[in-house]
């Protein structure tokens, strides 16, 4: 689908210059109308450009006022279907309704640990410089990921 | 104040700027902060979107397709790159990638990435349930010998999260599209900068650098979509990967490889949800119209391609080959048969695990292509109930996925890479072996690349692209530390950079009123229009879906004069805003890379890829002539390319592959 914007929940993110759904658009599609002089309804965002929209979710996920659903490629899909996520912080949850009336619902985790929770570099050894042209990371077999191969393997070594 | 026609020009210099916010420059921004640190390194990225959803993983993803596990060797590992890939592929790449890899998958469950589980009795757990971590020796869920199952639709956001605590806000520049780079005023086989705008204020930015790692993509959308109305937008890979990688390094410079190389990827119709989990992880089987499993109908049509049909799972390309066959024939649809697979699954399953591998199954495209449920539910297709229809894509170009097209790169030197050219006609200023001082590196002196940007390699997919990124940080740290005296000064002045930049919108503002209607003007062409035009030629003329991904030399020559007539008419490109000053130079971006894939395939005189395209005036695998790199430069100043020949070596023994005890 595209995204749609509904007008009774959207409120152009509270007046501010940019919304959710433009920030994080990876396609820059979603637009704030502010005047309302490309749709008639002013602070209120807006798909501008429908046809690119790879129906990613990103802006539906995002919305604070679940204000965006997809209405799915037209062109494409039988009309009455939808699926609609809700999105917290640990986990997702699917809503799925087909065109015959089916209903479905799903919940799959998403993180395991709190979001911002991330300490980069904690508890992680600094980069050694002597062994800059060497293989192997800053962190060299701290997560034990390294594969250094059987070496009579390289056949021409 | 900056207006629409009147941008701000904002002049900045730093020692190292990433292009590209995806998972290559997010493993690069998370490594290159410990080797920078102690240094005096002035560090920027810029991302034309948002971080936090950008790049190929931005919706999700549903398992990690290149995990090597304690089990394998990188030697494997490469051996199934250059398979995959009809033979030719860099070993010393792929191997480099296939050791360091898991570095980063680790990390990435420690930050938080929740990776699916087997227990000891072989019963699969989602990955919030606290199982040993991969570290530990926790046993992941295979959904093939290379792929691992995750909860995977925050997977973007998890690792950019690290990357941008790793970087500081004060490193980061997002919505700002780069769009071209700029060589040194004194040395013009050396990089000093990059130019771009801003997509929300009036800002056009002039950066120069010492170091600059261009990852911004692979190409979508130069050939013409099966979905041409609204759901032109629903490509396999992500629409907003425009080739500005491998466009910009093109002009920069850098020798490409393999442009012939592009990825036509067979998948669920129309919303091209992922069919590696039905078929390894669910078994099912893919069908002709009337239930014959045409892998093993046509089998003997892989022995065509000697040896690479041969291995125990035949290339991708060869598999769309045998599924071309029945189609073509008129055998068609192909279904992919979900109803037998998952009824033989729910014989010997519990309840409870059948609703389970329910969730499973609809999981499998929630977290990476919603889009195929939204066809499911309009169609009213249950997978238990209901067969859907596969279908070979429009082609992609990409040096991640099941694709080798790309940048000539700079290899490790520890695992055997030749340090000679043996063919002829190699330009001469370009570097002889497969290494050349940094790991990462172009052959445009202080220009890296990794992800897609890396070519002759594939099968990286995000988790290599990670770790690539990290392993080119890590160069150009050193590069800038062994340069120091070095000061890029631009070879271009800024005048004349912005002046090319911003010439969309003057063409937009001086030819506006000519005309009542706004979008037809003799004057200028939209963007929009001039990508039509593109995808019209590409798939008439250089084997898209309109031929049955077939051309030949003569259809070829009529592509190139028609290139050349739409490069001239991408100068008359008009924007008339900001959203479509990204649309004009994204098209830019696609027409360089079209170009470069049609001189490929016009120069290799073969048909390597079958399946994913066929020259049908030299309809055969020619091993004796062919067996080899086809890898070319662009003049910038000419609008030329110089196409040429790079022999290939095995650093690893292929034969394994062919031995049945291999598997």
């Amino acid at each position: 689908m595209p995204t749609f914007v509904r007008t009774d929940k959207c409120d152009g993110c509270k007046g501010q210059d940019r919304t959710a759904c433009m920030y994080i658009c990876p396609h820059d599609l979603m637009k704030l109308d502010k005047d309302g002089s490309e749709t008639g309804h002013a602070m209120k965002s807006f798909n501008q450009e429908p046809e690119q929209c790879w129906e990613c979710y990103s802006c539906v996920k995002i919305c604070p006022q679940q204000a965006i659903e997809a209405r799915h490629y037209a062109d494409v899909v039988p009309l009455g279907g939808s699926v609609q996520p809700l999105r917290g912080t640990d986990s997702i949850m699917w809503t799925i309704k087909f065109r015959n009336g089916t209903l479905k619902r799903f919940k799959f985790p998403i993180r395991t640990t709190p979001e911002g929770s991330i300490d980069p570099y904690g508890g992680k050894p600094e980069a050694d410089m002597s062994k800059i042209e060497e293989p192997g990371f800053f962190n060299h077999m701290e997560q034990n990921g390294y594969r250094a191969g059987d070496p009579s393997e390289l056949i021409r070594k | 104040m900056a207006e629409f026609g009147n941008p701000d020009v904002i002049e900045e210099e730093v020692d190292i700027l990433m292009i590209g916010g995806g998972m290559a420059n997010c493993g690069a921004a998370y490594e290159i902060m410990q080797w920078a640190k102690g240094t005096d390194l002035r560090i920027k990225l810029v991302d034309k979107a948002a971080m936090d959803r950008s790049g190929a993983v931005a919706q999700g993803l549903s398992a990690i397709n290149t995990y090597i596990g304690p089990e394998q060797d990188p030697a494997d590992y490469a051996r199934m790159v250059s398979n995959d890939l009809m033979g030719i592929t860099r070993d010393d790449l792929a191997y480099d990638l296939g050791r360091h890899v898991d570095e980063s998958v680790h990390l990435f469950e420690e930050w938080g990435l929740p990776i699916w589980k087997t227990d000891e009795n072989g019963e699969r757990h989602d990955g919030s349930q606290g199982l040993t971590p991969l570290k530990d020796g926790g046993k992941p869920v295979r959904s093939g010998k290379w792929q691992i199952m995750i909860n995977g639709e925050s997977y973007k956001w998890i690792v950019a999260e690290a990357a941008k605590k790793a970087l500081g806000t004060e490193r980061i520049a997002e919505r700002v599209f780069i769009v071209k780079l700029v060589n040194d005023k004194n040395d013009p086989s050396r990089i000093a900068g990059a130019v771009g705008f801003s997509t929300r204020d009036h800002k056009l930015f002039v950066y120069k650098a010492k170091a600059i790692l261009l990852a911004a993509g692979g190409c979508v959308n130069i050939f013409r979509p099966r979905s041409v109305g609204e759901g032109t937008g629903r490509a396999w890979y992500p629409v907003w990967n425009a080739g500005s990688t491998y466009t910009m390094a093109a002009e920069a410079g850098a020798e490409l490889t393999l442009m012939e190389n592009r990825f036509v990827p067979a998948r669920f119709k129309d919303g091209y949800g992922p069919v590696g989990a039905w078929f390894l992880l669910f078994k099912s089987q893919a069908t002709n119209a009337t239930g014959e499993v045409y892998m093993v109908k046509n089998k003997a049509l892989l022995d065509d391609y000697p040896p690479y049909g041969q291995a125990a799972v035949p290339a991708s390309c060869l598999r769309n080959h045998l599924m071309l066959k029945e189609m073509q024939e008129g055998r068609g649809p192909i279904w992919m048969d979900t109803v037998t697979a998952l009824g033989k699954l729910r014989e010997t399953l519990s309840p409870r695990e059948v609703k389970h591998l329910e969730a499973e199954a609809w999981e499998d495209f929630l977290d990476m292509c919603v889009g195929q449920c939204g066809i499911w539910v309009g169609e009213n297709i249950e997978p238990e109930k209901k067969n859907s229809e596969l279908m070979p894509t429009e082609p992609y170009l990409l040096g991640s996925h099941s694709g080798c097209c790309g940048i000539w790169t700079s290899g490790p030197t520890d695992v055997g890479a030749p340090t000679e050219e043996t063919m002829a006609g190699v330009p001469s200023h370009l570097p002889s072996g497969w290494n050349w001082g940094y790991r990462g590196m172009t052959t445009v002196k202080g220009l890296f690349t990794a992800g897609d940007g890396v070519g002759a390699s594939g099968h990286k997919f995000s988790s290599g692209s990670h770790a690539e990124g990290r392993m080119a940080a890590k160069a150009m740290v050193k590069y800038c530390l062994d340069n120091k005296d070095y000061t890029p000064e631009l070879d271009t002045s800024v005048e004349d950079l912005v002046n090319a930049i911003y010439q969309p919108v003057r063409t937009f503002l001086e030819h506006k009123d000519y005309t009542t209607a706004i979008d037809v003007n003799p004057h200028y062409i939209t963007p929009k229009m001039l990508q039509f035009r593109l995808q019209k030629i590409m798939d008439e003329y250089v084997a898209g879906v309109a031929t049955y991904y077939k051309t030949n030399e003569h259809m070829l020559k009529v592509a190139e004069e028609k290139l050349e007539m739409l490069k001239e008419d991408a100068e008359k490109m008009r924007a008339k805003d900001l959203h479509e000053l990204l649309r004009a130079w994204e098209n830019y971006h696609r027409i360089l890379t079209a170009e470069a894939h049609m001189k490929h395939i016009q120069f290799r005189e073969e048909s390597r890829y079958p399946g994913f395209y066929y020259r049908m005036d030299k309809n055969f695998i020619d091993e004796e002539n062919w067996h080899c790199f086809v890898n070319s430069i662009y003049d910038k100043t000419t609008k030329k390319w110089t196409v040429f020949k790079r022999a290939h070596v095995d650093l690893v023994d292929k034969s394994k592959l062919f031995k049945p005890a291999a598997h």
